[in-house]
């Protein structure tokens, strides 16, 4: 008796909690299916669009044809990948030391680091622009992926801090008794120890770089421009062509979404500096 | 264990970073400061002459900067109360026992992975357009006359598609504290008899209040950075009814190329965003034991 009770609520909450994922998640359902139909079909009814019985992938090759999506596809996958291992690179040093060997000045540091990422970007938005004219950086890709990777250098140095304070500095401590040089004590201790923390951090950064949407927008235009521009190409008119717009849409955030799902977790960590666990 | 050697190591490996960032920060930010005393607009190529407060004076007293003001409060606060109650139901409903948690909660949490681009222009075309869009037909299919949502209610039609992909952040957040609950605190009040509302509001969001804090301060320095959510649905309009703090700086520096204008407006928009940092780095700070 007690049993079906809490299988009766365990139900009710299922339903509940399904029904409103389902709102959450219908406008992304919603553009898959109206990038598989045609575009006559795309603006009819929801309903007749539901049972419209012609399905076509007519949509994704004009898209690719129109508006080169490879070409934009790559730029994001360069850009955000790029930005997050050259941040790595600075990084790992970095918080190597703030977690095994603290100073005094540790905490100030990883505070002061954080404090960068509040500047709101919009108040270095001139000199940056001007800086980048100067040393002809605009539209590249390299000048994206230096912004990037700058943008989220304090997160990375965060989540690694945090990630690289859970290991024991006893096994750093035993590999630098055995002889092992600084180099050595890195590479073959702490990085494959800190593997899954640092992957995690990676593919945060990921995400975070691939929605970048202010920097991207504003300093790239035809040659180096990611997705998110790609995407703000079609605000008008072609955002009237749904069906092509759907496409457009799903082939921007299909690679994010699914690897969003890997990190939802780190997601947390990663977003309040350590703040809630 | 601490050596000497290891010591100046340290600095040698912690440098780099702290180095980058600080030119990142530092030089542009120096910049901004100058060219917001200068009269520079580069449309007038040649001289820049010093400009006294007048960039601040024109900025401040536009209109559209009053107004920018305004929105850009009501932007940030309604998204705030939105995520943060809706957060606070969805991370208590997502914490009950159910079948399927896992994939319920994926979709739930899915829109925060959405670019902003696209989470706009799904909204402003497929739902919101009044002719084609799901509301539009869903208004004509009780026979009302459809919202032409960005012609009516532009504000609010950009504060639901933020809320859209930051409630997902709010949920994650407060799920998080949740799980860390103590369920034999719970037990022991039950058995005291403490009703629902009871445990809701004497266990369950004092143990929260952390989190909410995190997930306001958080949000509220991202928010006040929307940007590309109004570039590609109102830009701004009509008029200046969508124009914030942060899309005005855009609209003065890269559309009228103003660049003494647009570094005052963004001197005064870090001025502003330092409030709300100051606060933050407090919680964290606190939590942070080197």
């Amino acid at each position: 008796m007690v049993v079906s009770v809490k299988n009766k609520t365990k139900i009710a909450n299922t339903f509940i909690a399904a029904t409103i994922a389902g709102i959450m998640f219908f406008p992304i359902i919603w553009i898959i299916i109206l990038s598989l139909k045609t575009e006559n079909d795309a603006i009819r009814a929801p309903l007749e669009i539901l049972f419209s019985a012609q399905w076509t992938l007519e949509s994704f090759s004009t898209v690719q044809a129109r508006s080169d999506y490879l070409k934009h596809f790559l730029n994001s996958v360069v850009i955000s990948f790029g930005s997050t291992l050259l941040g790595l690179l600075v990084a790992i040093p970095a918080a190597w030391s703030m977690a095994f060997v603290p100073g005094k000045q540790t905490k100030n540091i990883l505070m002061w680091m954080l404090s960068t990422k509040m500047l709101p970007p919009v108040g270095v938005l001139v000199p940056i622009y001007l800086i980048f004219r100067d040393f002809n950086l605009l539209d590249t890709r390299i000048g994206l992926t230096i912004v990037l990777s700058l943008l989220n250098l304090p997160i990375i140095v965060w989540m690694l801090y945090t990630y690289f304070k859970e290991i024991p500095s006893e096994i750093l401590e035993a590999a630098r008794m055995d002889g092992a040089g600084l180099k050595a004590e890195i590479l073959h201790v702490l990085l494959p120890m800190a593997m899954p923390g640092i992957a995690s951090t990676i593919l945060l950064n990921v995400i975070l770089a691939w929605n970048e949407a202010f920097w991207t927008i504003n300093l790239s235009a035809a040659n180096a421009a990611p997705l998110t521009v790609f995407i703000a190409s079609y605000s008008s008119p072609e955002g009237l062509f749904y069906a092509k717009l759907s496409a457009a849409s799903v082939m921007a955030i299909a690679p994010i979404l699914i690897l969003g799902w890997f990190s939802q977790k780190q997601l947390v960590r990663g977003l309040t500096f350590g703040a809630v666990k | 264990m601490k050596t000497k050697s290891s010591r100046s190591s340290s600095l040698l490996m912690i440098s780099p970073s702290v180095l980058l960032l600080l030119g990142w920060m530092l030089v542009p930010l120096c910049m901004t400061v100058y060219f917001s005393f200068l009269r520079y607009n580069l449309l007038q190529p040649g001289a820049t002459p010093f400009s006294d407060w007048e960039n601040y004076y024109w900025f401040i007293t536009d209109p559209s900067f009053n107004a920018a003001l305004i929105n850009t409060f009501i932007l940030v606060g309604g998204v705030l109360l939105i995520t943060t109650i809706g957060g606070l139901g969805a991370a208590i409903l997502l914490d009950k026992p159910m079948y399927g948690k896992g994939i319920i909660r994926i979709m739930f949490i899915a829109p925060f992975f959405v670019m902003p681009t696209v989470a706009a222009l799904i909204w402003k075309n497929m739902f919101m357009n009044p002719v084609n869009g799901i509301f539009g037909h869903i208004a004509k299919m009780f026979g009302l006359q459809p919202i032409d949502f960005f012609g009516q209610i532009p504000l609010a039609s950009i504060i639901f598609i933020v809320s859209w992909i930051w409630l997902p952040f709010a949920t994650l957040i407060l799920l998080t504290a949740l799980q860390s609950l103590d369920q034999e605190q719970m037990e022991a009040a039950e058995i005291d008899g403490a009703s629902k509302w009871n445990k809701f509001f004497y266990i369950t969001l004092p143990h929260l209040a952390r989190a909410i804090t995190v997930v306001i301060l958080i949000q509220t320095i991202f928010l006040l950075s929307i940007f590309a959510e109004i570039l590609v649905t109102t830009n701004g309009g009509p008029g200046t009814s969508t124009t914030t703090l942060t899309y005005l700086i855009y609209v003065s520096s890269l559309l009228q190329f103003d660049v003494g204008m647009g570094s005052a407006g963004g001197v005064i928009a870090i001025i502003l965003a330092n409030f709300v940092a100051i606060f933050l780095m407090r919680m964290i700070g606190k939590n942070l034991d080197t």
